[in-house]
């Protein structure tokens, strides 16, 4: 298939790019002799000619693809035959193959080594540098100096060096394997320590203590990048749960509601990006990229519809009976699983992700930063700077602060508190479902998906204190961040109970959370 | 025993009575009957049945702790499952060289190739070990936890939350395989119980026996401590900690001796489950299974140990005839269960017979 490509690429240069030095690889292939010293001194020549056809035709020649036929050179790619030089294809069967001894073999691979490594395409050398950084090759060493004196590109370079160091090493040279030695500390990745500790090791105290403080200077360095990519994982982790909680922290954390059926809201969020991606599927698939930004509006309204219908049937009633409310809205968490479940199916469904949310950015070799977690944190931040703007800068920011505060004082100035009761549910339900949206793009999206999540949205509240959507931050983020930091060293399921038994803890001693209310609102 | 009969007006220990004769009496003189009989009582029916007791009892504990001290444990599952898994790690060792590997030790470990039995199943062959510590193992989780919480004066829904969340991460726990309770598929396959063996309907009526008059026991029992006064002190928790405190009351050694009791009463009935119900499973410990646990008490009637009874045969009355009947139903009857009880039923079951009964305010009297 890679060379099919490599094909099409080479008929449409033809063209264009490739005149210039055409001439050298055409003249060599039309003069090429099927005798051993022919052979090898048309490899020299098409080891310096610069033209992509060369690496092709090396390539078939070392896998014994290339036929003469009629004095015309051929190349057997996959069950095509094709004239080496312009790319025709061409009909009947190989002709007789060219005889190759050990000179003209090493010949083949040294002039390939040197055409991948000087290659105009970025990605083919860099392809190439990598591969001999993976398995260093000593007769490489001199096509690899010569390439990373011509060497621009910063990455290649990196790899070119990581190259050279392992053959440097052996080299008679101290100096040279010094450099090689400090090459591999400044750049060097986990699996070069195999090579340097023999050396650690050895006699040579200089070179010893070098190879040494290179270990320890690799190993530093992979420390902090597991660190790094723990604190990722964990940032990642912790906008989940903020998204999660922040939801339960306006109903639970304001108004005191315990709303177990807040799972439920997450899912029916979910569920609803999944119907709006089957809309985008079926009635606008050129638009399908942006199907999520529609589903935002979706999924709130969704959400919050269902919230305020549970407020007005339900929960209204029980204001004020916090254990009564528990029981009643994990009923109604029951009767909204049970629902989804005979509209959709139990089984999962699935949610794609968007094709500018697919990938990541590769930080290093180990370590991928996925865009959809990426984005995750962003849209945590921005769900969380919007219901800060809505609580601090709006009408009805200011009314519910005033409920919360004192319901008889703001009755008595004419707010209409439950009507604000209701839309309060309702805006924490929305944000639910927002949080519903995002979690439908890192994992499975199935009833149960909020069964999974109520526990941890409650130890972010709890733990972050009620009342404060900084302290819902903080949970989230500290809870996120701790679970990251603990996985490596117990495994996910140990580092979790670990974690909840900290909170457990937590709670024991500082049962009002990370950020207490302070004044007579602590008593109501 | 004048102290022992006033704990019931007439009626009452009439129908304590009429309940005694029902379950100890009727139901293996029905059983025993002809199979064609019209009154014949399937031989299937009589663990069922079982099963009921002891989830009347974990009822009946829920009910001390939640009905008369006002405190909302959504981790009743977890002593539950504790004493189960202790009768089961029992009826496991009990069976070594009878499982499908011939091994003497359970079959799961011979599965993920352990070589030796791992320290905390020692003893485990021994019926009184097991037995004990069904009571004991729940018993001192009860104790320590709650003297943690209550000690720093957690309470209301933050103490229902964080019982969850050690519900939760028991789960977890026990979920895993390296735990060393069998992971996800538990402990199964019992063949007998201190010699007789679990497949004999005549070992089944047994049981079934034990367990109905442990229920009936432990109600007794119930009574005497709800009309005690200890029990007194439990209910003035539950309406005014603060002014129990005021009175020169220590709350938290009330709470923690009501928690404990209730826990190991929970670990009894799960010790009495699991050998009628053959299996535990990690699935005893999901959040869900312990809130299951409170409406069973909310339906009944909190605050009246006769509502426990009645609620945790009502709710897995129909759960048993909803799951068979129409199970893609039955979720949407017990979150109705949950939404109608509290919005519309505060006092459960008996407190709709006490409202359509006027006059007869009180049915038990001190």
């Amino acid at each position: 298939m890679c060379r099919l490509l490599r094909f099409l690429l080479l008929a449409c240069a033809l063209g264009s790019t490739l005149p210039a030095f055409a001439v050298s690889f055409d003249d060599t292939i039309t003069h090429l002799g099927a005798d051993p010293q022919s052979l090898r001194s048309a490899v020299g020549e098409l080891a310096a000619a610069n033209d992509p056809r060369a690496l092709i035709f090396l390539e078939a020649l070392r896998d014994g693809r290339v036929s003469f036929r009629d004095g015309e050179v051929l190349i057997k790619d996959g069950d095509t035959l094709k004239r080496a030089r312009d790319g025709v294809a061409v009909t009947g069967e190989p002709g007789s193959a060219p005889l190759l001894n050990n000179a003209v073999r090493r010949g083949i691979d040294s002039a390939l080594t040197r055409l991948q490594l000087t290659s105009p395409d970025r990605a083919v050398r860099l392809a190439a540098a990598t591969a001999f950084a993976d398995r260093p090759v000593r007769a490489a060493e001199d096509s690899l100096r010569a390439a990373l004196a011509a060497e621009i590109d910063q990455e290649v370079i990196h790899a070119l060096r990581l190259a050279l160091a392992p053959i440097e090493l052996q080299s008679e040279d101290r100096g040279k394997r010094l450099a090689a030695i400090r090459t591999l500390a400044d750049e060097g990745e986990p699996r070069v320590i195999a090579v340097l500790d023999p050396i650690a090791k050895g006699d040579d105290a200089e070179l010893a203590t070098a190879a040494r403080s290179a270990i320890d200077a690799i190993t530093d360095r992979q420390w902090f990048r597991d660190q790094a990519g723990n604190l990722f994982y964990g940032l990642s982790l912790g906008s989940v749960l903020l998204l999660a909680a922040l939801g339960l922290a306006i109903t639970f954390g304001l108004m005191g509601v315990i709303n177990m059926a807040h799972g439920e809201l997450l899912m029916i969020g979910a569920y609803a990006t999944y119907v709006v991606q089957n809309l985008f599927r079926s009635y606008l698939p050129g638009a399908f990229d942006w199907y999520l930004l529609a589903a935002l509006p979706v999924a709130f309204l969704a959400a919050a519809a269902v919230g305020w219908l549970l407020e007005r049937l339900v929960l209204r009633h029980l204001y004020g009976r916090p254990l009564e409310t528990l029981l009643a809205t994990f009923g109604l968490s029951l009767m909204l699983i049970q629902t989804v479940r005979l509209i959709f199916g139990a089984q999962n469904v699935e949610v794609a992700n968007p094709s500018w949310l697919s990938g990541g950015i590769q930080v290093t070799a180990q370590m991928v930063l996925p865009y959809n977690r990426i984005a995750t944190v962003i849209f945590a931040f921005a769900v969380l700077a919007a219901v800060w703007l809505i609580f601090q800068k709006t009408r009805l920011g200011l009314r519910v602060r005033a409920v919360t505060q004192n319901r008889g004082m703001a009755a008595a100035m004419g707010i209409d508190t439950r009507r604000i009761d209701a839309m309060t549910f309702a805006l924490g339900a929305g944000v639910a479902g927002l949080g519903g949206v995002a979690l439908s793009q890192l994992g499975n999206v199935s009833p149960d998906l909020g069964q999974a999540r109520i526990v941890d949205s409650f130890m972010v509240v709890v733990l972050g204190g009620v009342g404060k959507l900084a302290g819902a931050v903080a949970g989230g983020m500290g809870l996120g961040i701790v679970n990251k930091f603990l996985e490596p060293a117990m495994g996910a399921v140990l580092g979790k109970i670990v974690l909840l038994g900290f909170i457990i803890l937590f709670i024991q001693k500082r049962p009002q959370g990370l950020f207490a209310l302070k004044g007579r609102a602590v008593e109501g | 025993m004048r102290g022992f009969l006033s704990l019931h007006t007439r009626t009452g220990w009439l129908a304590f009575a009429t309940l005694t004769a029902l379950l100890l009496i009727a139901v293996p003189l029905l059983n025993a009957l002809p199979a064609d009989s019209a009154l014949h009582l399937p031989d299937y029916l009589v663990p069922l049945l079982g099963k009921f007791c002891c989830y009347a009892l974990v009822a009946l504990a829920m009910d001390l702790i939640w009905g008369y001290t006002g405190i909302l444990s959504l981790g009743h599952g977890v002593f539950f499952a504790l004493g189960g898994y202790s009768m089961g790690m029992y009826l496991m060792r009990s069976m070594a060289g009878q499982g499908v590997y011939r091994s003497q030790l359970p079959d799961f470990m011979v599965f993920l190739n352990w070589k030796e039995l791992p320290w905390f199943w020692h003893g485990f062959d021994q019926f009184w070990f097991a037995a004990l510590m069904a009571l004991a193992v729940p018993g001192v989780l009860a104790f320590v936890f709650g003297w943690f919480a209550f000690r720093s004066r957690i309470k209301g829904v933050y103490f229902s939350i964080i019982t969850q969340a050690l519900t939760f991460a028991l789960m977890l726990l026990f979920f895993r395989n390296e735990t060393g309770f069998g992971g996800n598929n538990g402990l199964t396959d019992f063949k007998q119980l201190l010699g007789f063996s679990l497949a004999e309907p005549g070992v089944k009526l047994g049981l079934y026996w034990i367990s109905a008059c442990v229920l009936l026991t432990v109600y007794l029992l119930a009574q005497a401590i709800v009309h005690s006064k200890f029990g007194r002190v439990l209910t003035a928790i539950r309406d005014a900690e603060s002014r129990v405190m005021f009175c020169g009351y220590e709350p938290l050694y009330y709470k923690l001796a009501v928690w404990t009791l209730s826990a190991v009463l929970c670990g009894l009935a799960g010790a009495l489950y699991v050998p009628q119900v053959g299996i535990i499973n990690p699935s005893e410990l999901e959040p869900t299974q312990s809130i299951e646990m409170a409406v069973w008490t909310a339906v009944g009637g909190r605050g009246t140990l006769a509502g426990a009874l009645l609620g945790a045969a009502t709710v897995n009355g129909l759960k048993s005839w909803f799951t068979v009947a129409a199970p893609e139903l039955w979720l949407y009857v017990l979150g109705a269960l949950f939404v109608g009880v509290t919005l519309f039923l505060p006092q459960g079951l008996i407190g709709l017979v006490r409202r359509l009964r006027p006059g007869k305010t009180e049915e038990v009297r001190a």
